[in-house]
């Protein structure tokens, strides 16, 4: 037995998963005990506990650290332990393997670098051996070795192995994963784990711990493109520091960066650290790093920067492969939040494409909910578009939860990009955001002047329901107050700047709604409150809202629907005015949203205030 | 130092969203070894700054060179100190000899309640690792506790990638651990590649012992060791077998598992 003298202090983060009772804790007592890694009087400590229970000693109770636990003889939860083995810290999250307790096993694997999945000789591949090996794959955890435990119970008999390697291949090899190695072994022996076994002179492969040796650490992300979600952004001093962890790729003092899906630019003026001397000019891939920028942008967290050579993608919509863990069974047209990275946004499940049984991966089609523990096919809506990439592409911008209530209850990758109807106009305003050129003022600086933000404060609705009215009164309030605010009626543009449509062109409100779109667009600049209502598009005004918000992002939208009497106001609707209406109340109900969305100055407290970001 | 500087950037990340989570969080500092880092990791992750208060439930029988080293860095680093004591338990004569599981419950996790109660945290920050003792091994980096403070590990939320419970009902809390994945090692090869500040207890000062991890006086006893600087610390852990929390009685039979259900940190 190979011992350990010296603990290493490169370490790697190792799951170990597999069918329930097929030995895994078993097997990490004894890489344990194997490894010299044991505390002196641990194993004394539990071989007293056993004698006292009248238990024979096992391998596996060394791990079961809650005597609840060895009572119940399943281990119930993550728990992380750790062994040392040729210059290497192996940290070690057992993750159970009890069909109750998969989103342990999944919170475990989301966390490994490498795996080691057990299967049971004498029982052969089992519903979890297939359902752990298919979430391994969906997690991302590409380095792992099929251990095929309890040789000694089958005789060491390579044609047992054999027929476990032939089926367990074949059912990996449907979505394409190959493990590095597959090991016959028993643990509870000792064959094949630190030492060669006798028992098997037809097996030539390498022992656990020589596969485990095998594993490298993650290759490294920082050759990709950069992509930065922003985490937060601070200003504790004079500087104003943009935090994130840099996902893929690298960013350097000098980068331009460009900042998806608000289209902002800016370049990195410093890396900021605390403690170290010189300061850093690059930060990569891993990495919590803080910048600085050379213009006093506004960003705020869930934006993702990247270089404008590599954007990422931008939409409101995409496919997905998705693990369900909630309570509640995921039901399709409920509202979830999502969590891409570091960007939080309500999103609604549009269509369940298919169940995926993980035991056979035969597909289901045509149900309305996906239950706890089942993988499914999705097509997933955000109420605002978001930047994200495939998960083929980018590891952790192409990967999600959900959150149900207060819980995590699914998570996923990003498998397709789907189209949705603003698609053009969203790139019509990236095309136009990148080549804007822009004057010696700044937005932030007309915003420092002016004591407020740019916004549009937009009024839908039918005819003859007070929008005019409304809109002027917020106008003459605005500027009453000491805003620089302007009502942008869409009657002004009809004779001017659409003169040139033809008939058919202003039925339809879509070219002219492009245009008014761009007019705001140039006014918000400008740094003014616009107000406007969607009076020229009639009842189209729910398409035209949403054209002129893709034209104006990521600049405040506050959109007020009026109606006379209760109606569904289009998506996203901040203020619903119904009935006859009280504009004093309505007005103040306005101003108060233009405070509550940083658009107005407002105290700032303990915290620095980035809604309002001068 | 590749790998001291990746658990650096894991625990900025996780202390990073507890900040932007959590509107009112607070930092356990015990001034052992393990709340000393996370105190600097704190520094590190938000550029020097500390933006939110530390908390230490004294029990009064923390060892007298512990209070003194607390007040002097609170001093020097511009720290927000804030120091709970259950004084009930304390004027009813509360100490060891009363029980060890008994007298922890009183000093520490009831008075961290009663602290936790007073200042309505929602987020509590703490240093504790996952290699420690078994129930530490099966904590998430970010655990909910119940409204009685309580742990139930039978059913945790799932942790993702990065991804944490940061939503939680009214009248709950969470403990963030930002240690988790950190070895007694890494803490000791930390602080000696930031220079951190340690306080002195940690070394053999000439009678061949010294603390190697810090609790009350009276159930906390030192080991015997001639480690005099932080080098001879760490060329001692690499060959070790001996437990780190030893020397801590509490541990003995279910007690951490008992304490940890309640809330014990």
């Amino acid at each position: 037995m190979d011992n350990q003298t010296q603990k290493p202090s490169d370490n790697l983060n190792i799951v170990i998963v597999g069918h329930v009772d097929h030995g895994k804790s078993t097997l990490l007592g004894r890489l344990y005990a194997d490894t010299g890694s044991l505390p002196d009087g641990k194993l004394e400590k539990v071989q007293a506990i056993c004698r006292q229970q009248g238990k024979e000693f096992e391998y596996a109770f060394l791990f079961d650290a809650f005597l609840e636990e060895q009572e119940q003889g399943i281990t119930i939860d993550t728990a992380r332990t750790f062994f040392g083995w040729k210059g290497r810290y192996y940290i070690i999250i057992d993750a159970p393997g009890h069909k109750e307790f998969l989103k342990n096993m999944i919170s475990g694997a989301a966390r490994a670098e490498g795996a080691l999945l057990l299967i049971d000789a004498l029982e052969g591949v089992k519903e979890q051996s297939k359902k752990h090996g298919y979430l391994l794959s969906l997690l991302g955890v590409r380095q792992f070795a099929v251990v095929v435990n309890k040789m000694d119970l089958v005789g060491y008999r390579q044609d047992v192995f054999d027929g476990i390697e032939k089926e367990y291949r074949e059912f990996l090899g449907q979505f394409k994963a190959v493990p590095q190695q597959i090991i016959p072994v028993s643990a509870k022996l000792g064959d094949n784990i630190a030492n060669r076994s006798e028992q098997m002179p037809w097996y030539s492969g390498p022992t656990v711990l020589d596969a485990l040796s095998a594993f490298r650490k993650e290759p490294g992300r920082s050759e990709q493109p950069l992509r930065l979600p922003i985490q937060d952004v601070y200003k504790f001093d004079a500087r104003r520091i943009i935090t994130g962890r840099v996902t893929a790729g690298r960013v350097k003092v000098g980068d331009s960066l460009v900042f998806s899906p608000s289209n902002k630019r800016a370049t990195v003026k410093s890396i900021e650290a605390f403690n170290i001397d010189p300061p850093p000019t690059e930060g990569q891939a891993g990495q919590s790093v803080g910048v600085t920028l050379d213009e006093q942008i506004f960003v705020e967290r869930g934006e993702v920067a990247s270089h404008q050579d590599a954007l990422p993608l931008v939409s409101t919509a995409f496919r997905a492969n998705v693990f369900w863990l909630g309570r509640k069974p995921l039901e399709r047209g409920r509202r979830y939040q999502l969590r891409v990275a570091t960007k939080e946004v309500d999103c609604e499940v549009a269509t369940i494409h298919r169940i995926i049984d993980t035991m056979d991966l035969a597909q289901q089609q045509g149900s309305n909910v996906v239950n706890k523990n089942q993988v499914a096919e999705l097509t997933i809506r955000t109420k605002t578009p978001m930047a994200f990439d495939l998960s083929a592409s980018f590891e952790s911008t192409g990967r999600f939860v959900l959150v149900d209530e207060y819980d995590i209850a699914g998570g996923g990758i990003v498998t397709e990009l789907v189209h949705d109807d603003q698609e053009f106009l969203r790139e019509e305003a990236r095309q136009r955001d990148f080549a804007w050129v822009k004057g010696q003022v700044g937005v932030e600086d007309r915003a420092q002047q002016y004591g407020h933000r740019a916004a549009i404060v937009l009024v839908t609705g039918g005819r003859h329901t007070g929008k005019s009215f409304l809109a002027r009164t917020i106008e003459a309030r605005l500027v009453a107050d000491g805003r620089h605010a302007y009502l942008l009626d869409g009657e002004n543009l009809r004779r001017g700047l659409d003169a040139d449509l033809s008939q058919g062109e202003r039925g339809q409100a879509a070219e002219m709604a492009r245009r008014y779109g761009e007019v705001a667009r140039l006014l918000v600049d400008t740094g003014l409150i616009v107000v406007s209502t969607t009076n020229p598009f009639g009842m189209a005004y729910v398409e035209a809202a949403q054209v002129i918000r893709t034209l104006v992002h990521p600049v405040p939208v506050i959109a007020v629907h009026m109606s006379k009497t209760p109606e569904e106001a289009p998506p996203n609707t901040d203020i619903v005015l119904s009935g006859p209406t009280d504009f004093d109340t309505a007005t103040r109900r306005i101003l108060e949203e233009l405070k509550r969305r940083g658009v107005l100055a407002q105290a700032i407290g303990a915290k620095p205030i980035f809604q309002y970001s001068i | 130092m590749q790998h001291l500087r990746q658990l650096e950037d894991q625990s900025v990340y996780i202390l990073r969203e507890a900040y932007k989570h959590f509107d009112n969080l607070g930092m356990l500092w015990s001034m052992g070894k393990d709340s000393t880092v996370l105190l600097w990791l704190a520094r590190k992750a938000f550029f020097g700054h500390v933006p939110f208060p530390l908390l230490h439930v004294d029990t009064s029988y923390k060892i007298p060179a512990m209070i003194e080293y607390r007040d002097r860095v609170a001093r020097e680093w511009g720290l927000k100190l804030v120091v709970g004591q259950n004084k009930e338990a304390l004027a009813a004569g509360m100490n060891h000899t009363l029980g060890r599981v008994t007298c922890c419950t009183a000093l520490k996790t009831n008075g961290l309640k009663q602290l936790i109660e007073q200042k309505g945290y929602t987020g509590i920050i703490l240093g504790v690792r996952a290699d420690e003792e078994g129930t530490r091994a099966k904590e998430r980096y970010f655990s909910p506790r119940d409204k009685h403070g309580d742990w139930d590990f039978r059913d945790q939320p799932p942790e993702l990638w990065d991804q944490f419970k940061t939503t939680f009902p009214p009248g709950t809390h969470i403990r963030i651990h930002p240690l988790l994945d950190w070895t007694e090692i890494n803490i000791w090869e930390y602080i000696k590649y930031e220079n951190i500040p340690f306080i002195d207890l940690y070394l053999d000062k000439g009678d061949g012992t010294r603390y190697r991890s810090l609790g009350c006086a009276p159930c906390t006893t030192p080991i015997k060791s001639t480690a005099k600087s932080v080098d001879d610390i760490i060329e001692e852990l690499r060959h070790t077998t001996v437990a780190e929390r030893s020397g801590r009685a509490q541990d003995e039979g279910r007690g951490m598992e008992l304490l940890r259900k309640d809330g014990y940190m």
